[in-house]
């Protein structure tokens, strides 16, 4: 399994819109910080989606993480451990 | 009742206090354009889409309101970016709203479809692929409070023309949309910064375009008497102190005077209000106020540590917390750090000619500024030019400065002094221009004369691309390459063959009488008015230095 150790993972709460993928990828593009991993589902009551991000652990995420507030479609972000299960369990469907 | 998408748009614009846009149509806007005749909107076609947004930016800046432009799909977008680019840097409220090929249609590669929305997404605060003529009914009024809410800037809307055209059933109109209630100051913080700024010997405000945005330009300078705290202004805080007030210090960075940089070496307290700390501003950002302890009152809280950590970050309304300073702050006298104030204003201040001469940049934008007054609104266009003025122009109240400064857009002057002639009809738009960045949108000279606007442009001609040529006299050894204009084009001619006055202060006998006559010419004038090729800008900090290294001169 990748060693997540060095990453953050980021957990928002998005509208769910056509667009607003593009919107989150695009600011972390443009803002030259790399993405590792990208988990994207609607949730269960269509509206909203979760947007997961993994992330390095870097002195800019604090920055970034105020610039995708900022994003009118981004409802909420938690930031989470490396530890966290979510991209452990992907790795699954990526080997 | 029964509307379509394209006559529910420009209702709504209507109710949100519309009455001018800018615009050039086109095949995917043309539903749009039909619903435009019989409105209360007085269209104004531009000769270039490019135009277009930066007339409604000229707006959105000498009013404070949100603007809006059109423009068809494919090219017509393409030419807006630039100036939605331009807003998005300078936190300009400008609503721009594009046709766009039938839904059926996108993603064929159909006759001018561009993905719009992804042109836009990076350079505006929000931006709609608009799906439906209901979705018009939360995005039209949702554009107008983003764009105006918190720190402004620009929102697109991409309406596919079939939308344009569906027939939906309404029972009433959303409400208007209007900016959001903004964060305020904590009592805690409030005396937090009483405390600091109690404490400060020698603090020094750094004064932005935030303050002008919140309204708060008399109170900060009413703040600034009050307890003796001395001001720089950002280029785009220029304005919010009255020229040659003995608190001020002019604008700081690449061009800042040297008694303004000394000063800012010097403080012990930098008080950042409704500003970035942009590049420009502070040159190398780790010695910028080496000194100082920092407090940063902004209204985006990404600003605030993106490039500076202060000591003390207040996220809430400039003008909430200068207003309340005011208020409970006693006063303080601070009278050494005052008076060596005075002393590096008087000594390290911008060198001006001691006698008037109508070919030294300085010489001839004073004497402008004398002849046109103080009910006048001033645009410039990108260089030399735009920095001569920013050092010197004697603003006398805020909103009457307007230049493009983060992204720094030749082009920008003319349109922009248009949309101010358009919105604030009762005062001169002036635009002091270059040879280089008038060709840009020299086009809409055609517009001004449509409407017969009080624009007057100043071409500072140095047959140069003169800003570029000075970075290549002194940091490349006088490598001077592609920038000779020349052979320039006549340009008092080319404002003639448009319908408007056009003068040559070249070809004058009294350049005096002739600057005095055309500015005093009702309607759109050029006035060309050479000047030598050296006339550089000084001081200058090369790009990436510290602001205590400026080059004060050019050494023989
Ligand atoms: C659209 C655009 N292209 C290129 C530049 C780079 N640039 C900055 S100043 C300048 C020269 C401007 O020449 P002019 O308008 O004659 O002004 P001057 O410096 O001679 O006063 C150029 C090319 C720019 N700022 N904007
Ligand atoms: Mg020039």
């Amino acid at each position: 399994m990748s060693d997540f150790s060095q990453c953050a993972i980021l957990e928002l709460k998005v509208n769910n819109h056509p667009g607003v993928m593009s919107h989150v990828c695009g600011l972390f593009a443009r803002r030259a910080f790399n993405v590792e991993g990208i988990l994207c589902m609607p949730m269960q009551d269509k509206k909203h989606s979760k947007i997961w991000l993994l992330v390095g652990e870097d002195q800019r995420l604090d920055q970034l993480t105020q610039q995708t507030l900022k994003l009118e479609d981004v409802l909420e972000i938690s930031q989470h451990s490396s530890s966290h299960p979510v991209f452990a369990q992907m790795m699954e469907f990526v080997e | 009742m029964k509307i379509s998408g394209a006559q529910l748009v420009i209702k709504l614009l209507e109710r949100q206090g519309i009455t001018q846009i800018a615009g050039l149509p086109g095949g995917a806007a043309l539903p749009l354009y039909d619903a435009l005749p019989g409105s209360n909107i007085k269209h104004v076609l531009t000769r270039h889409e490019q135009g277009a947004g930066f007339i409604a930016e000229g707006m959105a800046r000498v009013s404070g309101k949100a603007a809006v432009c059109f423009a068809s799909s494919g090219p017509g977008a393409t030419n807006l970016v630039t100036a939605i680019a331009d807003a998005h840097l300078d936190s300009i409220p400008v609503i721009a709203i594009t046709g766009q090929v039938p839904s059926s249609m996108l993603g064929t590669d159909a006759f001018q479809e561009i993905d719009t929305f992804g042109l836009m997404a990076p350079i505006t605060k929000h931006n709609w692929l608009v799906r439906s003529a209901e979705e018009l009914l939360e995005v039209i009024p949702a554009a107008f409070r983003i764009a105006t809410s918190g720190r402004p800037g620009p929102v697109a809307i991409d309406i596919p023309k079939d939308v344009q055209n569906q027939i939906i059933e309404i029972d009433e109109f959303p409400a208007p949309g209007e900016a959001m209630p903004l964060p305020q100051p904590t009592l805690a913080q409030l005396k937090e910064m009483e405390a600091m700024i109690a404490k400060a010997e020698r603090p020094m405000l750094m004064v932005g375009a935030g303050v002008i945005q919140s309204n708060s330009s008399e109170a900060v300078v009413a703040l600034a008497e009050k307890l003796n705290i001395p001001a720089v202004s950002t280029f785009l805080g220029l304005s919010v102190f009255p020229h040659g007030h003995e608190l001020h210090l002019g604008m700081l960075g690449m061009h800042g005077s040297k008694g303004n940089n000394i000063a800012l070496e010097e403080c012990d307290l930098l008080i950042g209000a409704g500003v970035r700390f942009d590049d420009r501003a502070t040159g190398k950002i780790s010695e910028f106020c080496p000194q100082a302890a920092v407090l940063h009152i902004e209204i985006d809280r990404s600003e605030i540590g993106k490039l500076k950590t202060p000591t003390l970050a207040v996220h809430a309304d400039v003008g909430a917390c200068i207003k309340a300073l005011l208020a409970n702050c006693e006063p303080q006298q601070r009278v050494e750090w005052v008076s060596r104030i005075k002393w590096l204003n008087e000594n390290h201040g911008i060198p001006l000619p001691t006698k008037q001469d109508l070919s030294n940049p300085y010489s001839l934008i004073k004497t402008v500024a004398e002849i046109v007054g103080d009910n006048t609104n001033v645009h410039t266009d990108v260089g030399q030019h735009q920095m001569w003025t920013a050092q010197v122009y004697p603003f006398v109240r805020d909103r009457q400065w307007s230049s493009s400064g983060g992204l720094g857009t030749m082009g920008y002057g003319l349109p922009a002094a248009i949309g101010a002639a358009l919105a604030d009809p009762d005062r001169m738009a002036l635009c002091i221009s270059g040879d280089g960045s008038i060709m840009m949108n020299i086009q809409e000279i055609d517009t001004a004369v449509e409407h017969n606007l009080n624009v007057k442009v100043v071409v500072i001609n140095n047959s140069r691309l003169g800003l570029v040529r000075q970075q290549q006299a002194l940091f490349y050894q006088e490598n001077f390459a592609a920038v000779n204009n020349k052979r320039t084009a006549d340009f008092a001619l080319m404002a003639q063959a448009m319908g408007a006055n056009g003068f040559d202060l070249g070809k004058a006998t009294d350049p005096l009488a002739m600057l005095t006559e055309a500015l005093n010419t009702p309607g759109p004038v050029l006035i060309n008015v050479p000047i030598s090729e050296d006339e550089m800008v000084f001081p200058m900090v090369p790009p990436g230095a510290a602001n205590k290294d400026l080059i004060e001169e050019r050494k023989a």
